[in-house]
């Protein structure tokens, strides 16, 4: 089922430096929404903050309505789960893929294993014996599509992306773009994704949201990339930059 | 003109690895902009780093690696302690990382200096300034006593490119150059780079993952897969390349504007990994 997500007022600091300022943003049902932004604008600690990675901060987040702090872990973890940016340091070197896949289902209790993770095999596709081999064995393509198969095989609807393509090359990047979009049509995820790349993001979402120092500077659509809509100075020039950069190479 | 760089049949194979990383590369370096691109795991560093003579526990083997008069294959390690960094020198991929985080940027850039040139700690401070304006730092006294974790990115990166080019090396290597920084400072940079190389007559080696970035900024372009060459272009031509896989990493690039229909995904030919026919 398709589920929105609305974040309200969210703020964090880390010690003194407060690194988001009253965040809000609202995802509809079945949309992918992009965050924008330099590094160190606060795209990853929104994403970090939503799902309870980090848990010192103000504010409220809902999932369809229902606030993410007043879920159980476990209704949590089935209803959200995340794709980290770098494949390499995100599956346990020593973890065949079998036994990353099976923990999550293992510590939900949810029962139907082999078929499950056969299932999330064929959903990312992948060959099914790639289960007993272990990250090293696999490309980096390979190693994300495992990934985004932990992350589907609790049968979340809203599954948060950092950069789930920036550590692959142009080549990779797009099997793994590509298995995004489809598995979006055929299970109806609600995304929210954090890029550097206007390109990617134009690709792939509806709206985004650009960002500055710990602020949304300006939500907008997909079009505003193409048609110069942007009203921010900020956003203008985030844009004009990947735009240039784009035209000049 | 004489190459600067005169590259034949090179392989380098790291020790204990089954196969060589890079196989039979053959190219040649004149007072021009070379890009070598490739995915990872292709070679391109590799290829860098064996010219700086930066693999001691590797095997490299080539017919000629020549660069002006020196033998690179035969140099010894005092001679490429005199070479390296002075009249051939490489910018890394992460400021954050290559820059030493417990010495001001301009302590390190006079030191690079002093490495090779006979003078004072003051003129050795001047040239760095002065350097420091070259790659478009307004405030060079500033930085000077600045740390590396006390700059951006994109500074940092610059800095780095001072330091490099302060003693008017003949080849610099620029291995990723702009990959970890954010666009809105990258084209600044890569344009920094591009006016200085051309200004002093450098010949540059560009290693980048990146098809377009090399296409803008370089004259020629190699591209590398899986440790050979596959096609080597001039780089307004790369519209016209006529291997798969360079047609491949082309088409697999999403662009802004672009349709949002599936993107080409790459038909990877085991044959590719075959010597290239003489084109």
């Amino acid at each position: 089922m398709m589920k929105p997500l609305s974040i309200h007022n969210l703020s964090v600091s880390f010690g003194a430096v407060q690194v988001l300022h009253e965040v809000s943003l609202e995802v509809a049902a079945g949309e992918c929404f992009g965050l924008v932004g330099e590094s160190g604008s606060g795209k990853s600690t929104i994403l970090r903050c939503a799902s309870m990675l980090n848990d010192s901060w103000s504010g409220t987040v809902e999932i369809d309505g229902r606030n993410v702090r007043e879920m159980p872990v476990r209704d949590r973890c089935r209803t959200l789960q995340m794709v980290f940016q770098d494949p390499y340091g995100s599956l346990h070197p020593r973890h065949s893929i079998r036994s990353a896949l099976e923990e999550g289902l293992r510590v939900n209790g949810i029962g139907d294993r082999a078929e499950r993770m056969a299932q999330a095999m064929r959903d990312v596709g992948l060959p099914v014996d790639f289960l007993d081999r272990y990250p090293h064995q696999l490309s980096g393509g390979q190693r994300q599509r495992v990934a985004i198969a932990r992350a589907l095989i609790l049968e979340p609807d809203l599954l948060f992306l950092d950069e789930p393509t920036s550590a692959l090359d142009v080549s990779v990047q797009a099997e793994v773009l590509n298995l995004l979009v489809r598995l979006q049509k055929e299970k109806g995820f609600t995304y929210l994704m954090v890029s550097h790349d206007l390109a990617v993001v134009d690709h792939m979402c509806d709206r985004f949201a650009i960002m500055q120092h710990g602020h949304i500077v300006e939500i907008l659509s997909r079009e505003a990339i193409t048609q110069g809509t942007a009203t921010q100075p900020y956003s203008r020039e985030l844009i004009g930059a990947s735009l240039e950069y784009e035209r000049a190479v | 003109m004489d190459p600067i760089l005169d590259v034949q049949n090179l392989s380098i194979r790291y020790g204990g690895a089954p196969k060589p990383a890079v196989r039979d590369v053959s190219f040649t370096l004149g007072h021009e902009r070379l890009g070598i691109v490739g995915e990872s795991g292709s070679g391109k560093s590799t290829v860098g780093r064996a010219i700086m003579r930066l693999l001691d526990t590797a095997t490299i083997t080539a017919d000629r690696m020549q660069f002006e008069d020196v033998d690179l294959l035969a140099a010894t390690e005092a001679q490429m302690l005199k070479i390296r960094g002075k009249r051939m020198s490489m910018i890394l991929q992460d400021p954050k990382f290559s820059l030493n985080p417990i010495q001001r940027c301009g302590h390190q850039i006079s030191e690079a200096y002093r490495t090779h040139m006979k003078c004072s700690k003051a003129e050795a401070k001047a040239r760095a300034i002065e350097m420091l304006e070259q790659v478009h730092i307004r405030d060079p006294e500033r930085v000077y006593d600045l740390y590396p974790h006390e700059v951006s990115g994109g500074m940092g990166q610059r800095v780095m490119i001072a330091m490099m080019l302060l003693t008017s090396p003949d080849l610099v290597i620029a291995d990723e150059p702009t990959s970890a920084l954010d666009v809105t400072v990258r084209l600044q940079v890569l344009q920094i780079l591009d006016g200085l190389v051309r200004d002093k007559g450098i010949g540059l080696i560009m290693i980048s993952h990146d098809l377009n970035l090399v296409r803008a900024f370089c004259d020629r372009v190699l591209i590398m897969y899986a440790g050979r060459l596959v096609e080597t272009l001039d780089a307004k031509d790369l519209d016209n390349a006529r291997h798969p896989y360079t047609r491949g990493l082309l088409a697999a690039q999403p662009r802004i504007g672009g349709s949002r229909a599936p993107l080409p995904v790459l038909e990877r030919e085991a044959s590719w990994v075959n010597p290239q026919e003489a084109v």
